[in-house]
């Protein structure tokens, strides 16, 4: 499946939601089943730091793609992390550098990922951008 | 004087609304407070009537404008009963009043090896400057802390005092856990080592407005959008003999008496710390934001919120797995907590959905923070436009989102 195809399937996940409310509740149980991060990787080294709450991010290279673990302290940023990685992990470094992310928009949960929100979420996709570029460069130099 | 608070609330329109389909429960008056319908208008009012730069012109508007300004500045000596209207500075707020304070003392009176005392209970805008002056100077922060309760622990603050000591920087009420500081033993125990001190009153001021003469503090610095003023004013309070002996903290118009390329001489308090050209309308709004408050009379306010903290705090002590953070005896109407397995951030998110506008996070204030060793906190913050339904809903919300996790 592409990018595309798994942000569908998000939007069509939560178009049943009709109260902002179930919305949310589906979130806390994303966050909820999502894999903690490996207690080695839950470092300072690779906290994005929120004002309202942090985020951890481990990149792994795996053959050609790559792999991301991810946690939060609050769980409703831990559920959108849990999509997030859905959608960006498991994946070579140029899809990840050219994905438009607008399912985020389309199940009406923008304000989480925008600017002014100190959640650590838009600084964990520019982080995820950023390891996909020095990747796919040192893959070009080994190349 | 018994008032009708419930028809008191209509005179801040904007509490009047929904936000996600829910009625509004304004709980973050901590944060900023609404504004009265008279603030509103007194604002537009200039803008569509009077607008003309202060203290310049010869005409007509310039002179109205001039005139409400001064008698702006007027209604804040009154207000906090300082003696002098040369001692009452406007400036953007808070923040910039303390920095005011730490750049201008700074230069007059702290140097290499000097210590300046601020407490653990701090809002950042009361540590930073400080800190920066510090590394200026080469002089030493030095902390006085508090305890489990949020209640400073003033018997420790003479041993902390020493000849090196050059000023004592204490808020007047904690914005995080609401305690109101006993600052007239602040100022007794620094008075007597002939410290001076500062008290940021930007969460006192709406509450408990100081006699300043009285209290006999040094400084006394808030914001006007704390008490029903609007944003981008504030007020600098500052002894005479202080600042007559404080050289400038910025340089431009009006602030002078005579400029040459050989030098410059300053004008008079309070104008000397007063560059460029004021927020006067805001100054001008904040008189009208105290005079309406004390149409209705602050203590007939501080007693409501006394009421509404009292109901909310009985009421979310029922909630299992809730903790209090600040149980100070003398507190404002500041509730912070957190329950137990629920972060601040998804609390507070929660809490919009359903209306409810709450403060999370760190409140600028870290040490606060570590000291209780929580990533965050959520905090209920209550004015007198305030009513118990708000706190029903508060209350309801929160056993529903607890229900959630």
């Amino acid at each position: 499946m592409t990018i595309e195809d798994i942000q569908q399937e998000i939007i069509e996940e939560f178009s049943v939601f009709e109260d902002w409310m179930d919305k949310y509740a589906y979130l806390i149980e994303l966050g909820n089943e999502l894999e903690p991060i490996d207690a080695k990787y839950k470092i300072d080294d690779n906290l994005i730091r929120g004002c309202q709450s942090r985020v951890w991010l481990h990149p792994e290279k795996d053959g050609d793609k790559i792999l991301f673990e991810a946690e939060s302290d609050a769980i409703i940023v831990k559920g959108l992390v849990a999509l997030l990685l859905r959608v960006l992990s498991n994946r070579s470094p140029r899809e990840i550098i050219d994905a438009d992310l607008h399912f985020i928009d389309d199940i009406g949960l923008k304000q989480h990922l925008s600017p002014t929100r100190s959640n650590g979420l838009l600084a964990m996709v520019k982080q995820m951008k950023l390891y996909a570029l020095a990747y796919e460069k040192l893959s070009q130099q080994e190349g | 004087m018994s008032l009708d608070f419930r028809k008191i609330r209509k005179d801040f329109p904007i509490l009047d609304q929904q936000v996600h389909g829910k009625p509004l429960a304004y709980l973050d008056n901590a944060a900023t407070t609404q504004k009265p319908r008279v603030v509103l208008d007194k604002v537009e009012e200039y803008y569509l009537k009077t607008n003309a730069n202060i203290h310049r012109g010869a005409h007509f508007m310039a002179n109205e404008t001039t005139e409400a300004f001064e008698g702006a500045r007027e209604t804040v000596r009154q207000y906090i009963k300082a003696g002098d209207r040369g001692e009452i500075i406007f400036t953007h707020g808070t923040t910039e009043s303390v920095n005011l304070v730490a750049y201008s003392f700074g230069e007059a009176f702290v140097s290499e090896g000097d210590e300046i005392v601020v407490s653990e209970l701090e809002h950042h805008a009361n540590i930073v400057p400080w800190q920066l002056l510090c590394e200026r100077k080469k002089a030493t922060l030095k902390v006085l802390p508090f305890d489990e309760k949020g209640v400073l622990k003033i018997e420790e603050l003479d041993g902390l005092l020493t000849e090196r000591t050059k000023l004592v920087a204490m808020n007047h009420v904690s914005n995080t856990l609401g305690t109101i500081n006993p600052v007239e033993k602040i100022v007794e125990i620094s008075h007597k080592r002939n410290i001076p001190v500062l008290l940021d009153g930007a969460q006192g001021i709406a509450h408990y407005p100081p006699d300043v003469q009285t209290l006999d503090c040094d400084f006394y610095v808030f914001s006007g959008h704390k008490i029903y003023g609007p944003t981008g004013i504030g007020v600098l309070y500052g002894k005479r003999k202080w600042l007559e002996q404080m050289p400038p903290f910025m340089g431009g118009g009006e602030m002078i008496s005579e400029v040459k390329f050989s030098g410059t001489t300053f004008n008079e308090l309070p104008y000397k710390f007063e560059p460029g050209t004021p927020n006067y309308i805001g100054a001008i709004a904040l008189g009208t934001a105290i005079e309406y408050v004390q149409s209705l009379g602050v203590d007939n306010l501080a007693v409501r919120e006394q009421e509404i903290l009292k109901l909310a705090t009985e009421k979310l002590k029922s909630i299992e797995g809730i903790r209090f953070f600040g149980e100070a005896e003398n507190k404002v109407g500041v509730i912070s907590f957190e329950i137990e397995g629920i972060h601040s951030f998804d609390l507070g998110t929660l809490l919009d959905q359903l209306g409810i506008a709450v403060r999370t996070g760190r409140m600028c204030t870290d040490p606060i923070m570590d000291h209780f060793d929580v990533p965050g906190m959520t905090r209920a913050s209550f004015a007198f436009y305030n009513t118990e339904e708000e706190v029903e809903a508060l209350y309801k919300a929160l056993i529903r989102i607890k229900g959630m996790f």
